[in-house]
C-alpha cells in the first residue's frame, strides 16, 4: 500500500488514514463546486451575447415621415405620397420606396392606406372622375376611405399604423397577406 | 505501472449512489482516476503548469470563436460591419471579441513559456521525440491561427498587416509568387482572401489542432512526465507524486491568473477596431502583432540574391534544428548547466528575437515621420471606436437605385412610369407583381428599339394580360424607355 505524505510524495510504508481520504474528497468537492461557479460566471457574457436579439430589437421597420399634418388638413381627395421605408435587419438596413395614400376615414380622421391591392398586389390608383380607387389589374374598386366596394378582393385597402410627432405625420409601412379577408401582417 | 495499479486499488472504493450509477454505465470514474492519478517523478512543480494553461486558453478560444461566428460574416463587404456590430452593438460583444483577440496573444506567451520549460528542463529527452515534434507542429499551427485570425476584422490594421504578411511569402524563391496568390486567392487582397483565411482559421487549422492536442496529450501520458532536470529521462528513479491534488492546484492557479488577467484586460482596455480597410490609403504604415515583429524586422535586412539565405536558408535551418532536436541531442544529461551548447543556442535565439523586436520598435519611435503616422493611425482608431455603430446600407436598396437615376432622362422616365400606373402591374421599380412580369434586367433581352416597338404594338399575349399600347410624345417615350432599360 502506499499513500501520500505531507510533502506530497508517495511513501510505501505508511497506510492511508481515513481522515486524509476525507480531506481529499472534500478538496475534490470544493474544486468541483469552485469550477462550476467559475464556469457559470464565465458563461454570463456568452449568454448575454447570444441572447442579444432578445434584449434589444434587432429587426425593425422605422416609421417613415409622410408630411406635416397641416398639409393634409383640408384634404378634398386622397393624396398619394411616396414614402421611404427604412428596414433595420441586424447590422444592415434596406431603404425602399412605396406609394401610400393619405385620406380621411369615416370619422373624418386622417388615415394612411397602403397602395398595394389586397387582391394580388397591383398598385391601386385613385380615379378622380369616379371618386374611387380602381385597381387596373382585375377591376377591384374601393371607396375614398379604402373600404371594399366591388371586385375580387376579399377586404378593403389596408390602413397603416400612423402617429404624429411634432406636427409630422409618420407611418409604419407593412406588407399584408393577399387573397384573404382578414388583414394579416406578413413576415 | 504496478504502483499505479496499487494507487487505483487504494483509492477505488465501492461506488455507490448517483456516481456509481453513472460509472457503471460510462466508466467515468476510471477515466477521471487515470486523468488525475498520473504519477509525476520528483513531485508537483509550478514549472509544469503551462501545458494545462494552454489547454484552458485553447478551449476558451474555441468557445469565444464559436460565439463570435453568431454575428460575423466573412466577406470583404460585410466583415468590418459585422465586427463593428459585435464590438459596438451586441451585448458583451466587445468583451468576447477582446477575450478572443487577447487570448491569441496569451496563447503565444504561454506557448513560449511551455516550450522554454521543456527546453530548459530537456524534457524532450528519452522516448519523447514524437511528443516534441507534435509540440513543434502545434506551435506552427497556433502561429497560423494568429495570422489567419488577424485579417478577419478587415480594418486598416488587419488589412495592411496581412498585405505585408502575404507579400513576404512572395520573397520565397521560385514558388513565392504562386504561394502568395494561393494565400490571397488572387493577385490582390480581397473577398477571396477573407474566405480563405476564414476557412483556414475556423475549419482547417482548428481540426488539425484538435487532432494534434489529443495526440500530444496521449503521447505525453505514454512517455510519462519527465520530472526535474536531474531525473533519468528513460527510467525515472525519483519518488513520484500524483497529479492530483497538488499539481492540479498549481495548474488551477495559472488558470485563475489567466482568467483574472485576461478578464480585467478585456474589461478595462477592450480590443480596438479601426476604420474599415481602405486599400487606396497609400500612407498607412502596417505593423504586425508583437509576436511577428522579430520576423518582420528580420525580413527587412534581406533583399535581392541574399534573400535566399535570409528568408529561406537560415529560418529553415533554425526550424529544422528545433524540430529535430531530440534526434541528435541524444545524451541523457538534462541539467541546463551541463548543456552549454543547448543553453547557449537557446539564449542566442531568444536574445536575437528580442533584439529584432526591440529594434523594430526603436526604429518606429526614432523616425519622426513614421512615429507621427503611427500616432495618427492610432488616433483614427480611437476616433472610430467613439462613433456609434452605423448600419450598413444594403446594396439592394434605394441608394443603389438612385444612382441609376442620376441620369435626368431616367428620372423623368420614372415619373412617367408612375403617372401611367405602369407600377400598378409591373411593380415599383419594375420588380413585377402577380399581374405582370418584372421589367428588371429587360436590357439584356430587348434593345431600346425593340422596347419602343412593343410599347406601340404589344404582342397578343401582352394584350391578353392587360397591357395597353402606349402613345406618348417622342421625348417622353425616350425617357420612359431609358428608365425601363436602366432597371436592375
Ligand atoms: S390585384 Fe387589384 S383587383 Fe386584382
Amino acid at each position: 500500500m502506499c499513500a501520500v505524505n505531507s510533502e506530497g510524495l508517495t511513501s510505501k510504508s505508511t497506510t492511508a488514514e481515513p481522515s486524509r481520504q476525507n480531506r481529499r474528497s472534500f478538496l475534490g468537492a470544493l474544486l468541483a463546486v469552485g469550477s462550476a461557479v467559475v464556469g457559470a460566471l464565465l458563461s454570463v457574457p456568452l449568454v448575454r451575447f447570444a441572447l442579444f436579439p432578445l434584449i434589444r430589437q434587432t429587426t425593425d421597420t422605422k416609421k417613415s415621415p409622410v408630411g406635416s399634418v397641416s398639409e393634409f388638413a383640408s384634404l378634398a381627395e386622397p393624396a398619394m405620397r411616396t414614402i421611404q421605408i427604412e428596414q433595420i435587419d441586424g447590422w444592415r438596413k434596406t431603404v425602399s420606396e412605396k406609394a401610400v395614400y393619405i385620406t380621411k376615414d369615416r370619422r373624418d380622421q386622417l388615415c394612411v392606406l397602403s397602395s398595394i391591392c389586397p387582391h394580388l398586389g397591383c398598385t391601386v390608383p385613385w380615379n378622380k372622375e369616379k371618386k374611387q380607387f380602381i385597381c387596373p389589374c382585375h377591376g377591384g374598386t374601393f371607396s375614398v376611405d379604402g373600404s371594399r366596394v366591388s371586385g375580387p378582393s376579399q377586404r378593403g385597402m389596408d390602413t397603416l399604423e400612423t402617429s404624429v410627432e411634432d406636427g409630422k405625420l409618420l407611418v409604419r409601412f407593412e406588407y399584408f397577406r393577399q387573397l384573404v379577408s382578414d388583414k394579416e401582417v406578413v413576415g | 505501472m504496478q504502483e499505479m495499479q496499487k494507487i487505483e486499488d487504494q483509492t477505488a472504493g465501492p461506488k455507490t449512489g448517483l456516481w456509481g450509477w453513472m460509472d457503471r454505465r460510462t466508466g467515468v470514474d476510471a477515466l477521471l482516476r487515470s486523468a488525475l492519478y498520473e504519477p509525476i517523478p520528483g513531485g508537483a512543480r509550478f514549472a509544469y503548469v503551462f501545458g494545462s494553461g494552454l489547454l484552458f486558453i485553447f478551449i476558451s478560444q474555441v468557445i469565444t470563436g464559436i460565439f463570435l461566428a453568431l454575428y460575423y460574416v466573412p466577406s470583404a463587404d460585410h466583415a468590418h460591419t459585422t465586427v463593428a456590430y459585435i464590438t459596438k452593438a451586441v451585448t458583451a460583444g466587445s468583451f468576447l471579441r477582446s477575450l478572443h483577440a487577447y487570448g491569441a496573444s496569451a496563447m503565444v506567451i504561454v506557448l513560449l513559456l511551455h516550450l522554454s520549460q521543456t527546453y530548459i528542463y530537456a524534457a524532450y529527452k528519452g522516448p519523447r521525440e514524437i511528443l516534441w515534434v507534435s509540440g513543434c507542429v502545434l506551435f506552427a499551427l497556433v502561429l497560423g491561427m494568429a495570422f489567419t485570425g488577424y485579417l478577419l476584422p478587415w480594418d486598416q490594421r488587419a488589412y495592411f498587416a496581412t498585405a505585408v504578411g502575404t507579400n513576404a511569402a512572395s520573397e520565397v524563391p521560385l514558388i513565392g509568387e504562386t504561394l502568395k496568390r494561393f494565400m490571397r486567392g488572387g493577385t490582390e487582397m480581397g473577398t477571396l482572401t477573407i474566405s480563405r483565411f476564414f476557412v483556414a482559421h475556423v475549419f482547417f487549422i482548428p481540426a488539425c489542432i484538435f487532432a494534434l492536442v489529443a495526440s500530444h496529450i496521449s503521447l505525453f501520458r505514454k512517455a510519462g512526465a519527465a520530472g526535474p532536470p536531474d531525473e533519468d529521462p528513460y527510467e525515472p528513479k525519483k519518488k513520484t507524486e500524483l497529479f492530483y491534488p497538488r499539481q492540479v492546484l498549481m495548474d488551477l492557479s495559472l488558470t485563475a491568473l489567466l482568467i483574472v488577467g485576461l478578464g480585467s484586460l478585456c474589461f478595462f482596455a477592450p480590443m480596438q477596431l479601426g476604420p474599415a480597410a481602405n486599400p487606396a490609403d497609400a500612407q498607412y504604415i502596417p505593423r504586425p502583432e508583437w509576436y511577428y515583429l522579430p520576423i518582420f524586422q528580420w525580413l527587412k535586412y534581406w533583399h535581392g540574391a541574399a534573400s535566399v539565405v535570409g528568408i529561406l536558408l537560415i529560418p529553415m535551418v533554425l526550424v529544422l534544428g528545433i524540430v529535430a532536436l531530440p534526434f541528435f541531442d541524444r545524451s541523457i544529461e538534462r541539467r541546463p548547466w551541463k548543456r552549454p551548447i543547448a543553453m547557449g543556442a537557446y539564449g542566442f535565439v531568444s536574445l536575437a528575437l528580442l533584439g529584432l523586436g526591440l529594434r523594430s520598435q526603436y526604429l518606429d519611435n526614432h523616425d519622426p515621420g513614421v512615429a507621427q503616422q503611427l500616432a495618427k493611425q492610432k488616433a483614427e482608431e480611437q476616433e472610430y471606436m467613439r462613433k456609434p455603430f452605423e448600419t450598413e446600407l444594403s446594396s439592394a436598396t434605394l441608394a443603389a437605385a438612385n444612382v441609376a437615376l442620376a441620369d435626368p432622362e431616367g428620372a423623368k422616365g420614372k415619373e412617367i412610369f408612375e403617372s401611367l400606373s405602369c407600377n400598378a402591374c409591373h411593380g415599383d421599380g419594375g420588380v413585377g407583381t402577380a399581374a405582370a412580369p418584372a421589367l428588371v434586367g429587360i436590357k439584356a433581352k430587348h434593345s431600346p428599339d425593340q422596347v419602343a416597338a412593343l410599347f406601340k404594338h404589344p404582342t397578343a399575349k401582352m394584350t391578353a394580360g392587360g397591357m395597353p399600347p402606349i402613345d406618348l410624345p417622342p421625348d417622353d417615350l425616350k425617357a420612359l424607355i431609358a428608365y425601363v432599360e436602366s432597371l436592375k
